[in-house]
């Protein structure tokens, strides 16, 4: 139990404290000194004598307090004080008028806030711009110094983004072609046109499903690694370390990562679509109990020449957008991990958004040219 | 009846580190008394850091007992873990602020997760602890990140002193402080363990620092622990002591404090 007990009158007042002045009792201490008087004259005397063990916290929380209430016509003396006490009064002096706290600044009309948007969207861009040409130009180098492409490197992100990848990409591509054709063949089946489930399967694993699933799986997998370990290596200087010994981050970290996946992710396609028709050749064979010799027969059928390339053309696309915006995301970390974990999700955010962005526009191109 | 002496602030006996097949400490004995600064010193490799971890409680000890103000430290970790950290301070040897956090924001987090009180309260525990190490009321609204290395040193320290340890564990707490940091350091350093009564704790390579506040240092050589005061040190003939303390940068250093 804190005690503080105020005695006497007029000029002449003793502050007994007394009872609990340890930290654990700040919440108390704090309401017995909000019972203090506002303001106080002449002499005070505080007798620290009945404290138990005093923390130095709750002892400078009475100076504060005190001063606040007292200053400047209040002489305090102190009896029975803490050992510490000295030091805390130096510090109270050598503190002296606490520094003006800036006011904060006028906020900004609409105008100069979009004025400020627009100079940061266009800085924004223009070290994305950099950041993209850095890596054309290392691709550009390499013509004429393989090193530069270092294959070592290569071989672990291709290995670390596709191999490590298939199982995953196997099973969903597997699963959302089992799920479109039991839910086609449902309403196929009412027409008497079961047989079409073959098309719908096979023409959109090929076309879409294959290779944006794909990339989906390999934004969230990938593109967050990329972003997380060059962050990290951000945060550790790594990358500063490098260009002091006169390599660039981008040649060394960011395009192996993104040739690696522009590698990988046409060849997780390939399994995908595979996985994909197997799905479909699955489920029409036990469920609509179509032999699979009808199955690829219709298949060859449905199939145009250029529906197999129509997705896999998308894949090495998808894959530069998921690297660049990874590793870009990664190169921008600084400071602290919470600016990491903030810039890891905008990486598979905005990867994710940039795939679909694409794949509509490949949508819309392949209408117009007939493909 | 003469009272029995209170029990020695750490004491650690008979304590085995294993990693694997490596052997890091091989029945290490180590004391520290209330109201010393206690210097550990080792070659790398040799454990230092690895000590203090299981001091903290956060390494179980492969074998031996650690013992803080005569009660063990595993079965405190295991039953109370908030009270045995209230009694130590802690600082590493990278400082360890949150980077997310403002500097206040660090000092303020022990206080605020042990002890509800007003921000206003918070405010004025902050400024003190800013005050006593050093720092300006203004370098508390910044990030671990913009600060100078001495300035981290000190915000970490300020962190530990927070919640008003008795006891302070201080990890390199001059590494990589330019040479007037460093001394300030020192002096920060000796000023506290003076006004607050703190029985300080520090594993340190500084030969300047170890001559300037040690009043015991503990060396490991061998996975054990060779302990005595700095005079007593200087006369050892072990041959990693000698070279440590007799090698070209010590004697430089032992010049001025002798001279």
């Amino acid at each position: 139990m804190t005690v503080l007990e105020l005695e006497g009158e007029g000029d002449d007042r003793r502050l007994y404290l007394s009872g609990d002045w340890s930290l654990p009792a700040l919440g108390q201490i704090e309401a017995q000194l909000r019972g203090l008087p506002g303001e106080l004259r002449g002499t005070l005397v505080c007798d620290w004598s009945g404290a138990e063990a005093p923390a130095m916290g709750a002892a400078w929380v009475l100076l504060m307090r005190l001063t606040e209430i007292g200053a400047p016509h209040l002489d305090i003396r102190h009896v029975g004080e803490p050992h510490y006490l000295e030091l805390l009064q130096n510090l109270q002096a050598s503190k002296g008028r606490a520094p003006a706290v800036p006011d904060a600044a006028e906020s900004p009309g609409p105008l100069s806030e979009l004025g400020r948007w627009s100079v940061l969207q266009g800085r924004h861009a223009e070290t994305a711009l950099g950041f993209y040409g850095g890596i054309v130009r290392v691709l550009g180098a390499a013509f004429f110094r393989p090193r530069a492409l270092r294959v070592s490197s290569l071989a672990r992100h291709i290995y670390e983004t596709g191999i490590t990848a298939i199982p995953i990409v196997c099973l969903i591509a597997f699963l959302i072609s089992v799920i479109v054709a039991y839910l086609g063949a449902q309403q196929l089946s009412r027409f008497g046109a079961d047989i079409f489930v073959v098309d719908l399967v096979t023409i959109s694993v090929l076309r879409e499903m294959g290779v944006l699933l794909t990339a989906i799986i390999v934004a969230g997998r990938s593109g967050s690694a990329f972003a997380a370990e060059i962050g990290v290596m951000q945060l550790n200087e790594e990358t500063d370390a490098l260009r002091a010994m006169g390599m660039s981050p981008i040649e060394l970290l960011v395009v192996p990562r993104v040739l690696a996946l522009v590698i990988a992710l046409p060849l997780l396609t390939i399994i995908a679509d595979a996985m994909g028709l197997a799905g479909g050749g699955l489920l029409s064979l036990l469920n609509l109990h179509i032999p699979l010799v009808q199955f690829t027969f219709r298949l060859r059928e449905a199939l145009s020449p250029t529906t197999f390339w129509a997705g896999l053309i998308k894949a090495p696309i998808f894959a530069f957008l998921i690297a660049m915006v990874g590793t870009y995301r990664g190169m921008q970390v600084r400071d602290s991990a919470r600016e990491l974990g903030r810039l890891t999700t905008v990486a598979v955010v905005q990867s994710i958004f940039m795939v679909i962005l694409a794949d509509a526009l490949f949508a819309v191109l392949f209408v117009k040219i007939n493909f | 009846m003469p009272q029995p002496a209170p029990p020695p602030v750490i004491r650690v006996r008979g304590l085995v580190s294993r990693f694997g097949s490596q052997v890091v400490h091989d029945g290490l004995d180590m004391e520290v008394h209330s109201n010393e600064v206690f210097g550990v010193v080792g070659g790398s490799g040799t454990g230092k850091t690895v000590l203090m971890r299981t001091i903290l409680g956060l390494r179980a000890p492969d074998g031996g007992t650690v013992e803080l103000y005569g009660r063990d430290v595993r079965q405190l970790a295991a039953v109370d873990r908030s009270s045995l950290v209230r009694s130590y301070g802690v600082t590493f040897q990278n400082g360890a602020l949150i980077s997310s956090l403002t500097v206040a924001q660090n000092i303020q987090l022990p206080l605020r997760e042990y002890y509800p009180a007003s921000e206003k309260i918070l405010d004025q525990l902050a400024e003190l602890n800013l005050g006593l190490v050093g720092l300006d009321v203004a370098d508390g609204g910044k990030f671990p990140s913009q600060l100078s290395g001495g300035m981290v040193k000190r915000a970490a320290l300020a962190r530990a002193l927070s919640l008003e340890p008795k006891l302070l564990l201080l990890d390199e707490p001059t590494a990589g402080l330019d040479p007037i940091s460093a001394a300030a350091f020192d002096e920060l350093l000796l000023y506290l363990h003076s006004q607050l009564r703190l029985t300080v704790v520090m594993i340190t390579h500084d030969l300047d620092t170890l001559f300037r506040t040690c009043s015991r240092v503990g060396v490991i050589v061998d996975g054990r622990m060779i302990t005595d005061t700095l005079d007593g040190m200087l006369q050892n003939q072990n041959p990693w002591i000698r070279e440590y303390f007799h090698g070209p940068r010590a004697r430089a250093v032992e010049k001025e404090a002798h001279g």
